[in-house]
C-alpha cells in the first residue's frame, strides 16, 4: 500500500530535486558555488566584414600560384600523381582482364548448371519464349522489383531537386514555357500527329509481346515515354494535361508499382511456402501465357513510361 | 514451414509498399505510415531474432519457386536479425527525434518525399542485411545510394546541394568499383549466390589458375565499400553531408547507411570469399593501416573544428576507423569487436546528433562553440543526453563505448604482430576523443549570465525528450548487459561460415 507523502517530506527526496533540476526550477550551482558569468562578446559588424575580407585575401594569397611557390609545386605534383595513379590503375585492370577466362570458350566457369537450366528448361518453367524475360521476371523476380524501385526513387530525388510550387508554376505558364522555341511549329506538330500514335502502339506491342519476342517492360516503357515527350514538345503542356496530368501520373505510377509488388509477394510467398501457384502458365507462344511475366511487364512498362515523362517535365518546367 | 520464416521477406516488401503508397499521400499521413512501418518491422525482426536463437542455425528463404542457384534467396541468422532489429529501432528514434526540425527545414509540399526516401532506405538496409545473393545486394546498394543522396539534399540550401553532389560522386565511384569487382568475380565463378560463389572461390584458390583476377576483384569490392562507408582517405564527402543535412538525415546516414555497407563487406568476407582466403590476400593489413590512420586523423580534424555538427561528423571518421581496425586484426575476436562497435556507434552517434540539435536550438540556431556556452542549462535534456553520448564515445564504463574499446583491446592482445600498434593508437585515439568531447561538455555546462536565448523544458518538446531518454537507455543497456549481445554476435558469426 502506498501512501501520499506530505509536501515537506517529498521535497527532501532525491526524485523531487532531480525533476526540479530537469525542469529548470533550480540551479544547483546558485548559492553553492561562487560563479562569475562570462562577459558577452559583442563583435561589431565592421570587424566581421574586415575579417571576411582578410580571410579571402589570405586564401587568394595562399592559392595564388604565381606568388606562392609551394602551391605551384604541390599542384604539379598533384597532377603528376593523379596521372600516374590513373595509368597504374588502367594497366592493372588491363592485365587483370587479360587473365580472365577467354570469351566464348565452352569450359568457362560461367557455362555451368545455372545457364544450362535457364536455357534447357526455361520454356517449361516460365512459359516464356524470350529466355531473358523469363530469367529476369520469374527466376530473379526480386532483383527486377528492386531495379524498378530504383527508377521510382530516382524520380523522387529529381522531384526534391526540381519540383517548384504550383503558384510559381502558374506564373511561369503566363511567361510561356517555350520562350526559346517557336510556338506551334507546324512541321513538328504535323510530324508528331503522324508519329505519336505509331510510337504508342509500337511501345504497347513491345510490352505485350515481352514474353514472346525481344523487348519487355523496360524497352517498351522507354518507347512510350519517348512518345509522350514528343507529344509534349510539339503540343505543349496544356494539351498533354487533358489526358496526363500530375493526378493521372500518380495514380498510374502507384498502381503499377503496387500491382507489381502484390504479384511479386504472391509469387515469393507461395513459392517459398510450397503453396500451389494459381497463375496459369498457359500455352507457350500465345499472347496470354507465361504466368506472371505478362502482368509484370505491363506494370514495369507503365512505371518506365511515367519515369521518362516525369524526368522530361521536371527538367523542363519543374512540375508535371 | 513455420510462418516466422516469412518475416524477413515480409519486412522488406512492407517497406517497399509503404514507400510506394506514401508517394501519393500528404506529409502527415506519410509520417504515420512510416512510424507504423518501423514499429511493425521492429516487431518482425524481434520475432525472427528469437526464432533463430531457438533454432540455433540460420535458414534460407527462397524468393519464388526456384531454389538457388537459379532464383533469388534471402538468408536469416542471428546476426542478420539482430542487425535488422537494431537498424529499425535506431531509425524510428532518429526520425522522431528530428521531426520538429524536419518541419522547419523542409518545404511543406516535399515532406512526404522524405518519408518515401526513408521507407525505401530501410528496405535497402534490410535487403543488404538479409540478402544471400550478390546481385540483389548490388541492386539495393543502388537504392541506398540514391535515397541517401535525397536525404542530404531535401533541406535545400547551397551547402547541402554541394554536399549531396560530393556524396553522389564518391558514392557512385564506390558502387562502380563494387560492380566491377562483382562482374569479375562472376566471370570467374559463374554464380551470383553467395554460398555457391564461396565454393567456386575455394576451388579457384586450390587450382591456382585465376589468382590475379580473384585478388583484383576482392580489392575492387573492398575499396568500393570502403569509399561508401567513409574509411579514412575517402572521407572527404562526410563532414559536409553529415554537418549540413537535416538532423534526422545526419543521424540516419552516420549510424545506419555507412553501417549497411560495412555489414555487406562482412558478408562478402565471410560468405563470398571465405575468411581465410580474405586473410591470406593481405588486404586486411591495408584495412588495418587505414583504420589506424582514420582513428587519429579523424579525431585531429574533429579537434580543429569550430562547428559542433561537423565535429561530431569528423568523430564518425575516427569511429569507422575503429571498425576497420577490428577487421584488420584478422581474428574472430576482432570481428566480434567490430560488429559490437557497429551497434554501439550507431546508438551513440545518432544520440549525439539529435542532442546537438537541441543545444543549437537554444543557442539561436548557431552551431559555433562560442554561442553554445551554457546551453546545457537552457536545454537540460539535450545537455544530459549529449554528456552521455560523449562519455560513451570516450569509453567511460557503464556506457556502450567502453565495451567496444574493451573488446578491441582484448582482440589486440590476442594478435601478436598487431598488438602494439593497435593498443598504442587505441590509447592515443581515446585521449583525442576525450579532448574534443570533454571540451564540448565543459563548454555547454559553463554558466553564463543572462542570455536572450529561450529555455527549453520537457513540456515544450515531449517527443524529443522521450527520444533522448530512449537513446540514453539503449546506450546504458548496451554498456551494462553487453554479454548477451556479444554472445549473439559470436553465435551469428559462427552461423556465417
Amino acid at each position: 500500500m502506498s501512501r501520499l507523502r506530505p509536501r515537506e517530506e517529498y521535497e527532501k527526496t532525491f526524485a523531487f530535486r532531480f525533476f526540479r533540476w530537469l525542469s529548470g526550477g533550480k540551479d544547483p550551482y546558485v548559492g553553492e558555488v561562487e560563479m562569475r558569468a562570462q562577459k558577452e562578446t559583442v563583435i561589431p559588424e565592421e570587424t566581421i566584414l574586415e575579417r571576411m575580407r582578410e580571410s579571402e585575401m589570405i586564401r587568394d594569397k595562399v592559392y595564388d600560384e604565381e606568388q606562392n611557390k609551394a602551391a605551384r609545386i604541390f599542384h604539379r605534383i598533384y597532377v603528376a600523381a593523379a596521372i600516374l595513379f590513373c595509368i597504374i590503375l588502367v594497366s592493372v585492370l588491363l592485365v587483370t582482364v587479360s587473365c580472365l577466362p577467354p570469351t566464348g570458350s565452352a569450359d568457362n566457369p560461367d557455362n555451368n548448371i545455372v545457364s544450362e537450366r535457364y536455357i534447357e528448361s526455361g520454356l517449361q518453367e516460365t512459359g516464356a519464349l524470350n529466355i531473358v524475360s523469363g530469367m529476369i521476371l520469374t527466376y530473379r523476380a526480386f532483383d527486377t522489383f528492386g531495379e524498378t524501385n530504383v527508377l521510382f526513387i530516382a524520380t523522387c530525388c529529381v522531384m526534391i531537386l526540381l519540383m517548384v510550387d504550383d503558384a510559381v508554376l502558374k506564373k511561369q505558364a503566363v511567361m510561356n514555357d517555350r520562350r526559346f522555341e517557336p510556338k506551334n511549329d507546324a512541321i513538328l506538330q504535323g510530324t508528331a500527329f503522324v508519329l505519336c500514335p505509331i510510337i504508342f502502339i509500337f511501345g504497347i506491342y513491345i510490352i505485350l509481346n515481352g514474353h514472346l519476342s525481344p523487348g519487355g517492360g523496360f524497352s517498351g516503357g522507354a518507347i512510350m515515354g519517348a512518345g509522350l515527350i514528343l507529344y509534349v514538345a510539339s503540343f505543349g503542356f496544356k494539351r498533354t494535361q487533358r489526358f496526363f496530368d500530375e493526378h493521372v501520373y500518380k495514380i498510374a505510377k502507384i498502381t503499377a508499382l503496387c500491382m507489381y509488388g502484390l504479384i511479386g509477394t504472391y509469387f515469393y510467398m507461395t513459392g517459398a511456402n510450397g503453396i500451389e501457384n494459381h497463375i496459369p502458365l498457359g500455352i507457350p507462344g500465345h499472347i496470354l501465357s507465361s504466368g506472371i511475366i505478362l502482368p509484370i511487364n505491363v506494370c514495369v512498362g507503365l512505371e518506365v513510361a511515367c519515369t521518362m515523362y516525369a524526368f522530361y517535365a521536371l527538367f523542363r518546367r519543374g512540375g508535371l | 514451414m513455420e510462418f516466422v520464416r516469412n518475416f524477413p521477406c515480409i519486412s522488406i516488401m512492407l517497406c517497399l509498399f509503404a514507400g510506394i503508397i506514401s508517394s501519393g499521400l500528404r506529409g502527415k499521413t506519410a509520417m504515420w505510415i512510416n512510424a507504423a512501418l518501423l514499429s511493425v518491422d521492429t516487431v518482425l525482426s524481434a520475432f525472427t531474432l528469437v526464432y533463430t536463437l531457438e533454432l540455433g542455425t540460420s535458414f534460407v528463404y527462397v524468393m519464388g519457386r526456384f531454389p538457388a542457384p537459379w532464383g533469388n534467396e534471402i538468408r536469416a541468422g542471428v546476426l542478420e536479425s539482430l542487425m535488422a532489429l537494431f537498424f529499425c529501432i535506431i531509425m524510428l528514434l532518429s526520425l522522431f527525434g528530428g521531426r520538429h526540425k524536419l518541419v522547419e527545414e523542409v518545404e511543406e509540399g516535399k515532406i512526404y518525399l522524405y518519408y518515401v526516401l526513408t521507407d525505401l532506405l530501410l528496405s535497402s538496409l534490410l535487403a543488404l542485411v538479409y540478402t544471400n545473393d550478390m546481385f540483389t545486394a548490388y541492386v539495393f546498394v543502388e537504392i541506398n545510394t540514391i535515397s541517401a543522396c535525397g536525404l542530404i539534399m531535401i533541406r535545400q540550401n547551397g551547402r547541402t546541394i554541394e554536399a549531396a553532389v560530393r556524396y553522389m560522386i564518391m558514392s557512385l565511384l564506390g558502387s562502380g568499383l563494387l560492380l566491377l569487382g562483382l562482374c569479375m568475380l562472376y566471370d570467374l565463378t559463374g554464380h551470383l549466390l553467395m554460398s555457391n560463389m564461396k565454393e567456386s572461390v575455394a576451388q579457384i584458390v586450390a587450382n591456382g589458375q585465376y589468382t590475379l583476377p580473384l585478388i583484383v576483384s576482392i580489392v575492387l569490392m573492398s575499396v568500393g565499400l570502403c569509399i561508401k562507408s567513409a574509411l579514412f582517405p575517402f572521407h572527404a564527402w562526410l563532414p559536409d553531408a553529415y554537418g549540413y543535412s537535416t538532423v534526422s538525415s545526419a543521424a540516419i546516414l552516420s549510424s545506419l547507411v555507412s553501417k549497411g555497407y560495412i555489414f555487406l563487406l562482412i558478408k562478402i568476407i565471410y560468405r563470398v570469399i571465405g575468411f581465410d582466403i580474405y586473410h591470406d590476400t593481405r588486404i586486411i593489413d591495408i584495412l588495418f593501416l587505414f583504420g589506424l590512420m582514420g582513428m587519429i586523423f579523424g579525431s585531429i580534424s574533429a579537434i580543429k573544428e569550430n562547428d559542433i555538427r561537423r565535429m561530431i561528423a569528423f568523430s564518425s571518421v575516427a569511429q569507422i576507423g575503429y571498425i576497420y581496425m577490428g577487421f584488420g586484426m584478422g581474428t574472430q575476436a576482432g570481428m566480434v569487436a567490430s560488429i559490437f562497435h557497429i551497434l554501439s556507434h550507431a546508438a551513440t552517434k545518432s544520440l549525439l546528433f539529435i542532442a546537438a540539435i537541441g543545444l543549437t536550438d537554444v543557442s539561436g540556431g548557431s552551431r559555433k562553440f562560442i554561442e553554445l556556452t551554457g546551453s546545457g542549462y537552457r536545454s537540460r535534456w539535450a545537455g544530459v543526453a549529449f554528456t552521455v553520448g560523449s562519455l560513451s564515445m570516450v569509453g567511460v564504463p557503464l556506457f556502450s563505448g567502453f565495451i567496444s574499446k574493451l573488446l578491441f583491446s582484448q582482440a589486440a592482445v590476442q594478435n601478436h604482430t598487431k598488438m602494439l600498434p593497435a593498443l598504442i593508437v587505441l590509447g592515443i585515439s581515446t585521449i583525442l576523443n576525450a579532448i574534443y568531447f570533454m571540451k564540448t561538455v565543459i563548454r555547454i555546462y559553463t554558466p553564463v549570465g543572462e542570455t536572450a536565448y529561450p529555455v527549453m523544458t520537457f513540456r515544450d518538446k515531449p517527443v524529443y525528450a522521450a527520444v533522448l531518454a530512449a537513446f540514453i537507455v539503449l546506450n546504458i543497456i548496451l554498456g551494462i548487459s553487453s554479454q548477451p549481445v556479444v554472445d549473439m554476435i559470436q553465435q551469428g558469426l559462427a552461423m556465417f561460415s
